[in-house]
């Protein structure tokens, strides 16, 4: 079933990516609709970043992981470079698991 | 970013190595959580060299790890539905013939296709589009290699805070994006509407619901210049 997943999600995206390509010189997509598929984007990858931080198997999670999540957060707001953002995040969450906060 | 990398050659390459090496970070990152998310390497390793949609795949492991497998490719096709209007501005730049349209295709990813729209004239889009493509198609994949090593290391990924490192990374990710009024408004209501249904509906289905948004939000003011 994982399996049929990724490959379900690799070929749609190829067709995707090829489609617009043949298509090219045929075709013209309003910058209207090119705006949404952005904000459509965007707006799915905020939901699933929330939900990864505040939540857990239908529950909402502990405290340690959204506090390392806004420490994260904050530091990306910031311009801090990627690999600080996530190592910062990483590192409280596992600071504050150490000293017993759930 | 389409402005700060309006450039010659010389600097493209310059922007592809950084690019390269912050792929190289988030690809780390991907494959460490997917294999701390129970899936097999092999099948993560895989999924970045067939997908090479970092967002899509951060997505869909997400989904799979709920237990939703439907949801993952629902929301990752949702997501990369804007290959197709990227296709569609950038098909010069990957070339006329088939075998340039096959391959060059795969190589579509946000930054080929910024950097590549970035350039004066066709050669030059032609040149960056490739350089930028194949580049981050193989930073992503070493990438991808090396966490998927690194998680496989890791016992327990909660003591290493790794389960919030992946919210943070993509916050990361989105924060450009997110300077946009607009998008920002739109992102954070679909992603308080995720949060809020996330106790009553099965795994997966609240980050779609959170498209909610979208549709309130967003589209309602477009209709009348549409």
């Amino acid at each position: 079933m994982v399996i049929a997943a990724v490959l379900a999600l690799a070929v749609g995206t190829y067709a995707f990516r090829l489609s617009g390509v043949i298509l090219g010189d045929r075709l013209e997509v309003p910058d209207a609709l090119r705006r949404i598929l952005m904000i459509a984007a965007a707006t799915l990858l905020a939901a699933l970043a929330a939900t990864a931080a505040l939540t857990e198997a239908g529950h909402y999670a502990g405290v340690a992981r959204p506090v390392g999540v806004l420490v994260g957060a904050v530091l990306a707001w910031r311009r801090a470079p990627f690999i600080v953002v996530v190592l910062a995040a990483a590192l409280t969450a596992a600071g504050l698991r150490l000293l017993g906060v759930p | 970013m389409r402005s700060a990398i309006r450039t010659t050659d010389r600097s493209v390459l310059r922007v592809v190595l950084a690019l390269a090496a912050a792929v190289v970070a988030v690809g780390v990152s991907f494959g460490a959580i997917a294999v701390a998310a129970g899936l097999p390497g092999w099948l993560v390793s895989l999924s970045s060299v067939l997908v090479f949609a970092g967002g899509a795949q951060f997505l869909a492991v997400g989904l799979i790890a709920a237990g939703n497998p439907l949801a993952a490719v629902a929301g990752g096709l949702l997501l990369n539905a804007r290959h197709v209007p990227f296709g569609l501005a950038i098909a010069e730049a990957v070339g006329g013939g088939w075998g340039a349209r096959l391959l060059g295709s795969h190589l579509m990813v946000d930054e080929s296709v910024a950097v590549a729209l970035a350039q004066p004239n066709q050669a030059a889009r032609r040149r960056a589009y490739w350089l930028t493509g194949a580049v981050l198609f193989v930073a992503w994949n070493v990438g991808t290699l090396l966490g998927i090593l690194l998680g496989q290391r890791v016992g327990d990924p909660a003591a290493l805070g790794l389960d919030a490192a992946f919210p943070a990374g993509l916050i990361a990710l989105l924060l450009p994006n997110l300077r946009d009024r607009e998008t920002r408004r739109v992102a954070v209501a679909g992603a308080a509407v995720a949060v809020l249904a996330t106790p009553l509906l099965p795994a997966g289905l609240p980050v779609l619901l959170g498209l909610i948004a979208l549709v309130l939000l967003a589209i309602p003011r477009r209709e009348a210049r549409w």
